[in-house]
């Protein structure tokens, strides 16, 4: 993985060099510009200026293409090399060297630790998982313990009770046999339960699929939807590189829409319909729409106005709504709140036959951050029966997803009551993480707003801040120089100077010439004040080196 | 509607999944009507009523609730070392099950694994090739989809074979060049044969870029002799090709004239140049063996021979989904390093492990004797994996029968089956057989007690089936 931008920049190169052992069909979907994309972009500039790692190839192994082995890289499926993933990329690698090279080195670095800002995964940053959550999958995975008297010295009272109940929902109890591919019924049931209970509107449990995390579902739908470059998904830009990595995968195009900085990371109505007719004039055929809410990397939560105009306008166009809400219950502001796709598309009165909508959800995110576990699920609403069909079948030939994320998909959505054993503590805990991430959230937005130079919306939702860098010209030009994108320059500093990792807004694609980058809020609170010290002191001695 | 059957990816549409398809579909309504289903369409013996293994889920149990290792009274439920294994699963974890790990999977379980590997073959194993996944079919599709840039790709698979291969490679859009396995020769592979496969393929203007083999067969149960896995690997260095070894039943063994031999210890028995070029993926899960923790989805594939470039775009595939379940590397972790002798929970866990085990050969031996007791019905014996694969030679006048009916021979056969016994299998036209010749497949899994009985039920509707459509003429060859 290390230097995926790298590497690709190289193997585009390549590919480019030996068109005589690329078939047509592969070149082709690379623009005729100079610039490679991630994935083809049919209008405005480039997302990632990749052209500036196309040089940077003298650290490359030598290439395998002379090997006469079957599988090198220059064999393999060019899909594969074309997708990227930023998240885990060049600068996390760096970042685990220099932590294990930390152990034995201490006194080489101005740091005692690397704090991993660059990822949503609360519990690797010391969140401890929701009690009652865990003792439940406890007892259904060593289900022995509940013939045991000594259990209820150790466990709540309701979580021995949810146990029963949950295993008399599982075929012969076995939490290790395969399950339906849609996830167990009696699992799904609880679920769409929940759902009714958020929304106001009936949920039918077979709607509903349960996956190894929101990931493979949205692999999957694209899938389903992607035959080749000819068809679009119109994904935000910024957006989660899932996206972008999926759909070239999957041989699609993406078709991007601006989110508006100024407004909050705002979308307009007006932007997708232009962006749609411009895809069209291109010959491809646009399929789905994309909408994370809350925003990943943006931090925004959109208005149910807002919502309703994106409704209506996958309605006209005849789009699939792919709603992305894994961070539904991460909303930090009083004056923003979460309002499911399904239930504004319901409250337009429009019905199974009028808009097709996928709503993802994961155990992941929220205030439990199971990531471990990959749990998740999606709701698939307004399809025919011929393509609920082909679904079906995608999920199949992966037998189903792991039973204990099932459970804990069903847990999330029927957490204890009031009168429970475990509700008091159960409050405490979900209103401990969620209040402390909200001040994490406000900590970091000012400290980030003080900087010379970075503007920084508020994060109204979800696990991130993503900071607009005014990077002086001496910075961008010193960048150039080692061929790295600027803001990844900024990152790679900011990692060396004082052990904190974030991911440079070029993973998440950001309109041309600006520079951003993405901190998660989840580093311990107690933490907080020594990060902000350690960024700002950093970005005063950057400013300091590059001011123009 | 915004989106129709006619513009979905036809990849999708053209991919089939028969484990779960019309057979399985039948049986779960005759189960919502109240009849009484036997599934054996799946290798799922949790399913059908075995039981896990003890200590595994204390150690797992113990990895869930972190916080009962600090209860003073841990150890009334848990024995010792099942608590030590807990904490040190937990120490390998930045975060317990919660979080996230390396995308390839936890470090130190990984290095557990290459230390099975290492016990097993005789040969060093590096970690950082081997990478854990949710279950083997992830495995699978990943390499896969690095392999197949189009439907130029070939890729050479058994015949029978494992629908997750044809299925997969019809997802991506490849080409799956089949090969023969010979029943007559009890599921043998014949180089031959494979050769003609591949000049075949050639002839189409096919690149055949990789070679599948199931062993212990799935679902045609053979274990392949160390000659003919130096045959395969010698084939495949011939013919530049990735040699994908799915050995996911390597445990399950149930006769002892052909033990497992790993693809990778052949290789490297081989010594140069085939053990330096012979580019080899094999795969194992947590889901077979005499563990069949299905629903934990845990596998993992170890490369040999491929290049670090190849790799890195592997892991970076793997990186998009994040990681794998960690509760499931766990499991890998325990299954690779189980109790050893003189720990406490030792005898208990041999005596789960060779009861399941011992059963479990008895059970093939039962099925087999039961399947060859029918009228027109052959079968070889299952010398391991899950499975028995009979060939049921069906009259002109049921094939009849099924064309007016509109069904596949044994489609028909098995939905006939289904509805007067309850037991639901998977015709044999799902694993793909030769032209004019009928199977299917039923998993060796029901309990050992109840096995008699279906057997008997079996035959009586086997039996009353030939005779009603036998008119003593004709029978689909063998």
């Amino acid at each position: 993985m290390r230097r995926f931008l790298i590497n690709q920049g190289k193997s585009l190169l390549d590919n480019t060099r030996r068109q005589h052992h690329t078939t047509r069909r592969f070149l082709s979907i690379l623009p005729s510009t100079s610039a490679p994309v991630p994935v083809p972009v049919p209008s405005r500039a480039p997302l990632v200026s990749l052209s500036r790692f196309l040089s940077s190839t003298s650290k490359m192994a030598a290439s395998d293409s002379a090997s006469s082995l079957p599988v090198t890289i220059d064999s393999i499926n060019p899909k594969v090399l074309k997708c990227e993933y930023a998240v885990r990329g060049e600068i996390v690698n760096i970042a685990q060297k220099l932590q294990d090279d930390l152990k034995s080195n201490k006194d080489a670095y101005p740091f005692d630790e690397i704090i991993y800002c660059n990822i949503g995964n609360p519990q690797s940053l010391g969140q401890l998982p929701i009690k009652f959550f865990r003792e439940v999958l406890a007892l259904c995975d060593h289900t022995s313990l509940l013939d045991e008297s000594e259990t209820h010295g150790l466990f709540s009272t309701d979580s021995i009770d949810r146990a029963w109940k949950i295993l008399d929902q599982i075929p012969g109890r076995a939490t290790g046999a395969y399950s339906h591919s849609q996830g167990i019924k009696g699992l799904r049931d609880t679920i769409a339960a929940g759902m009714e209970a958020r929304d106001g509107f009936p949920v039918d449990p077979n709607d509903i699929f349960l996956t190894d995390g929101a990931s493979p579902a949205i692999h999957m739908m694209l899938q389903l939807l992607l035959s080749s470059e000819k068809d679009g998904i119109l994904c935000p830009i910024p957006q989660y590189p899932l996206y972008s990595a999926s759909i070239a995968l999957n041989g699609g195009s993406l078709v991007p829409y601006y989110l508006d900085e100024a407004t909050g990371w705002g979308l307009e109505i007006s932007d997708l319909k232009k962006q749609v007719e411009e895809a069209r004039s291109k010959g491809i055929a646009v399929r789905a729409l994309v909408v994370i809410n809350p925003g990943n990397p943006t931090g925004q939560v959109l208005a149910e106005e807002n919502q309703r105009d994106i409704v209506n306008f996958c309605k006209q166009e005849g789009l699939v709504l792919l709603a992305d809400e894994v961070y539904q219950e991460n909303v930090y502001v009083s004056d923003k709140e979460f309002h499911s796709f399904k239930k504004v598309a319901r409250s337009l009165g429009y019905g199974e036959k009028d808009i097709s909508l996928v709503s993802f959800q994961s155990i992941s995110k929220g205030y439990y951050g199971e990531c471990g576990k990959r749990g998740g699920y999606m709701e698939v609403t307004g399809f025919t029966s011929d393509v609920r069909e082909q679904i079906y079948k995608l999920a199949t030939v992966n037998l189903c997803s792991n039973i204990s994320g099932q459970i804990l998909a069903s847990l999330v959505m029927s957490p204890p009551k009031p009168g429970d054993d475990s509700y008091d503590s159960y409050i405490a805990e979900r209103d401990g993480i969620l209040t402390s991430m909200a001040r994490r959230a406000k900590t970091l937005e000012e400290a980030l707003n003080n900087l010379e130079g970075v503007t920084c919306n508020r994060a109204e939702g979800a696990m991130y801040l993503f900071p607009r860098i005014d990077l002086p010209q001496k910075a961008i030009e010193a960048a150039e120089t080692v061929n790295t994108a600027p803001d990844a320059f900024y990152c790679k500093r900011l990692l060396n100077a004082t052990g904190i990792v974030v991911v440079p807004g070029s993973g998440f694609g950001q309109v041309p010439g600006t520079w951003h980058f993405r901190c998660t809020i989840l580093p311990q609170e107690e933490k907080i004040p020594d990060i902000v010290n350690r960024l700002t002191e950093f970005h005063k001695s950057f400013m300091d080196e590059f001011r123009n | 509607m915004a989106l129709s059957y006619d513009s979905l990816n036809e990849n999708v549409k053209k991919c089939q999944y028969a484990v779960r398809g019309e057979l399985y579909l039948r049986a779960s309504e005759l189960q919502k009507e109240g009849k009484k289903i036997i599934f054996t369409n799946v290798g799922n013996p949790h399913a059908l009523g075995q039981k896990p293994l003890t200590f595994p889920r204390q150690v797992v149990a113990l990895c869930q609730a972190p916080f009962l290792l600090d209860d003073p009274n841990v150890g009334m439920l848990f024995p010792a070392d099942a608590i030590a294994r807990a904490k040190h699963y937990l120490s390998l974890t930045s975060g317990g099950l919660g979080a996230y790990s390396d995308s390839r999977g936890l470090p130190g379980v990984r290095k557990e694994v290459a230390e099975f590997i290492e016990r097993r073959d005789g040969y060093p194993s590096d970690p950082e090739l081997i990478f854990l996944t949710d279950g083997a079919s992830k495995g699978v599709m990943q390499i896969l989809n690095c392999v197949i840039r189009g439907d130029g790709d070939g890729i050479l698979v058994p015949v029978p074979q494992y629908p997750l291969y044809s299925a997969t490679i019809s997802l991506l859009g490849g080409s799956l060049v089949p090969y023969y396995l010979d029943e007559s020769e009890n599921w043998g592979l014949d180089v031959d044969n494979l050769r003609q496969s591949v000049a075949q393929a050639r002839s189409q203007g096919i690149t055949v870029k990789a070679m599948v083999i199931i062993n212990p067969g799935n679902p045609t149960g053979q274990c392949l002799s160390e000659a003919n896995l130096r045959e395969i690997l010698k084939f495949c260095y011939n013919e530049k090709l990735v040699l994908l070894g799915d050995e996911v039943y390597q445990q399950n063994i149930y006769q002892d004239e052909r033990p497992f031999i790993s693809s990778k210890k052949v290789l490297m028995d081989m010594g140069s140049p085939f053990s330096k070029e012979v580019q080899l993926v094999s795969f194992h899960t947590v889901s077979k063996g005499y563990w069949g923790e299905c629903g934990q989805r845990g596998g993992y594939f170890e490369m040999t021979n491929i290049p670090p470039r190849v790799v890195e775009e592997i892991y970076k595939v793997a990186s998009i989904a994040l990681s794998p379940n960690v509760s499931a590397q766990i499991f890998m972790g325990l299954m690779v390093s189980p109790p050893k002798p003189g720990d406490i929970s030792y005898d208990q866990f041999a005596r789960e492990s060779k009861g399941i085990l011992e059963s479990l050969r008895r059970r093939a031996r039962i099925m087999t004797d039961g399947f060859n007791s029918c009228k027109n019905v052959v079968c070889n014996f299952t010398e391991g994996a899950m499975y028995s694969f009979p060939q049921i030679r069906l009259p002109p006048g049921a094939i009849q029968a099924a064309k007016q009916a509109g069904k596949v021979p044994d489609v028909f056969y098995c939905l006939k089956l289904l509805e007067a016994t309850g037991i639901s299998t998977v015709p044999g036209s799902g694993f793909g057989q030769k032209e004019g010749v009928f199977h299917l497949r039923t998993t060796i899994l029901p309990a050992e007690e109840e096995m008699p009985e279906i057997m008997d039920s079996f035959k009586k509707f086997n039996d009353e089936f030939m005779t009603q459509y036998d008119n003593n003429f004709g029978y689909s060859r063998m």
